[in-house]
């Protein structure tokens, strides 16, 4: 039975005040909260365990070692990926895309044609066009429609016999579209590109299964699913892991060296140089099973009823614009109030206790269609309710009260 | 002429009188409205500051050995912020504007306004200001 009030308590923070009024945190899609299950786990680690991995032959390395590589266990059961050596640690999703993107340094040729999306994050952008930069393959864009999702008749022109890689968000972090990504990872395919799909808004409300998508690469950050910072993960078919070269060499990624040649680990190892984040891994797995606990249809239900509930309540509001009107959405609603600057309503909200986002959410491709400096996005998570949803609502009114 | 010290005290008592924060952003939302201007020749580029989540423009001009701001800025609150700025720095001499400190920021309660993050640029236009004053002392010498 889900009830929101008995896993708020899971949440210390949420009863936390902010200028002298109980918090509501709608910021999620920057990061999500951290569940004392979680925060547990690693300080369970630092009080227990801490030693450092795959070397030691000591007692708490061993543990920690297990502790680590049943993370990676968990992370490859909920992504359903084939192996465990599929799921390389990171530093998060940034992180991973420009493995990836280094990697390809060396494979891409002058000719060779880049797909991104108009709705990425700037971390989904600029790694490419370094990329491009390097290589002189050629960066192309699928542009996006008024309502905010993929023009995939365009992305069909632009799909080509030169198409190497497409680079697609699963869900947008500014919009909260869904993205068809069965479908363009399908027809890319069918053309020898391979596909990633940044994972990082997603993860949190959608189980992706990655062999079910047969996706080239997928990758998130545990931030925003319940885990801590400076982590996440890259998921990679085997065959494609192992041709890549490494991302950065140092200890761990290798299985001899002498000064005349370095042999590289096998997978995933050849991608973890040096000491990872162990206690970050093994929370990230932590954070999986405490979702996995709630699961994930129970938690995208809770949450469309937020969303349909927000999306009425703030309608309602004279001369507010709701940017991405797409069917297929996750609980993030972005929006302006007349001609009110983004910045002002956020101020004002924030005196209030209620924590949204504002600006053009590392994604200024977006804003530009628009014609816009920004907006204000707020956006839920499952332990939100519809009295805090009131309350933005009341906020508000409030502020464009003041402002206009 | 009142020096910038006397003017800082005269906006932290008119801020003392609200007892709340919503007082507050009233009458900074009030003193944006009053704000001087920038002349739409200078709204470019080179005059926004950077650093602001929102935008800012700022323009000086020396009269004599007083150097006058004028500014706008496309969020009410960042106006209102600009304009508490520019009254404290304004028709002043650059010496005096280089010496000046800004503590009196904290105590209206703009505190949150100041960090140094991307997302807010009170440090910015601070700095900004006082480039300017830079510019023009090395002119005045």
């Amino acid at each position: 039975m889900f009830d929101v009030n008995q896993l708020r308590k899971d949440f210390p923070i949420l009863s936390r005040e902010v200028n002298g009024q109980p918090l509501v945190y709608l910021d999620n899609a920057a990061t999500s909260q951290t569940p004392k299950q979680v925060v547990e786990v690693i300080s369970d680690y630092y009080y227990r365990y801490n030693a450092n991995i795959h070397r030691g032959v000591h007692k708490l390395s061993q543990e920690a070692t297990d502790a680590y590589e049943n993370a990676r266990a968990t992370i490859q059961k909920h992504f359903n990926a084939a192996y465990p050596h599929e799921i390389i640690f990171t530093a998060g999703t940034t992180e991973s895309i420009n493995c990836i993107a280094s990697g390809y340094a060396s494979i891409l040729k002058k000719g060779d044609e880049l797909l991104i999306s108009a709705l990425e994050h700037h971390s989904n952008i600029v790694p490419w066009q370094m990329l491009c930069e390097k290589t002189e393959a050629l960066l192309r864009v699928i542009p996006m429609t008024h309502e905010g999702t993929l023009d995939m008749e365009a992305f069909d022109g632009l799909l080509n016999s030169n198409t190497k890689l497409v680079f697609v968000n699963h869900v947008s972090n500014a919009l909260g579209t869904i993205n068809p990504i069965q479908e363009i990872i399908e027809k890319a395919h069918t053309k020898g590109a391979k596909v990633l799909i940044d994972g990082a808004q997603a993860s949190p409300h959608i189980k992706a299964d990655v062999q079910a998508l047969n996706v080239d690469y997928y990758v998130t950050s545990a931030h925003k699913l319940c885990g801590p910072t400076g982590v996440g993960m890259l998921y990679g078919k085997t065959e494609l892991l192992q041709t890549l070269p490494p991302y950065q060499g140092g200890g761990e990624m290798i299985a001899t060296v002498t000064f005349e040649k370095t042999i590289y680990a096998d997978l995933p190892h050849k991608f973890e140089a040096g000491t990872p984040n162990i206690s970050g891994g093994i929370a990230f797995g932590a954070a999986l099973d405490y979702m996995n606990g709630i699961g994930f249809d129970t938690i995208a239900g809770y949450e469309a009823e937020l969303l349909t509930y927000a999306t009425s309540a703030l309608e309602k509001i004279e001369g507010l614009k709701i940017y991405g009107e797409a069917t297929e959405k996750t609980a993030v609603i972005s929006f302006n109030v007349g001609s009110i600057h983004p910045y002002d309503i956020g101020s004002i909200l924030d005196q209030m206790g209620i924590a949204v986002r504002t600006g053009h959410h590392c994604a200024q491709p977006i804003m530009d269609f628009y014609k816009i400096p920004g907006t204000v996005r707020v956006s839920f998570s499952f332990y939100n309710t519809f009295e805090e949803i009131d309350r933005l609502e009341a906020g508000i009114r409030k502020a464009v009260a003041m402002l206009q | 002429m009142k020096t910038i010290e006397a003017i800082q005290e005269e906006i932290v008592e008119e801020f003392s009188l609200f007892d709340d924060w919503m007082q507050r952003y009233e009458y900074m939302i009030d003193l944006g409205k009053s704000l001087p201007l920038i002349a739409e020749e200078y709204k470019t580029d080179n005059h926004i500051i950077k650093g602001c989540q929102s935008k800012v423009w700022v323009h000086a001009q020396l009269e004599q050995d007083k150097l006058n701001f004028t500014a706008d800025s496309d969020a009410i609150i960042t106006k209102g912020i600009i304009a508490i700025l520019i009254r404290a720095f304004s028709n002043q001499h650059p010496k005096d504007i280089l010496a000046a400190n800004t503590t009196f920021i904290d105590e209206i309660g703009l505190k949150e306004h100041l960090s140094p993050t991307r997302a807010n640029g009170l440090v910015s236009m601070i700095k900004q200001i006082k480039m300017y004053a830079v510019a023009f002392q090395t002119q005045l010498n």
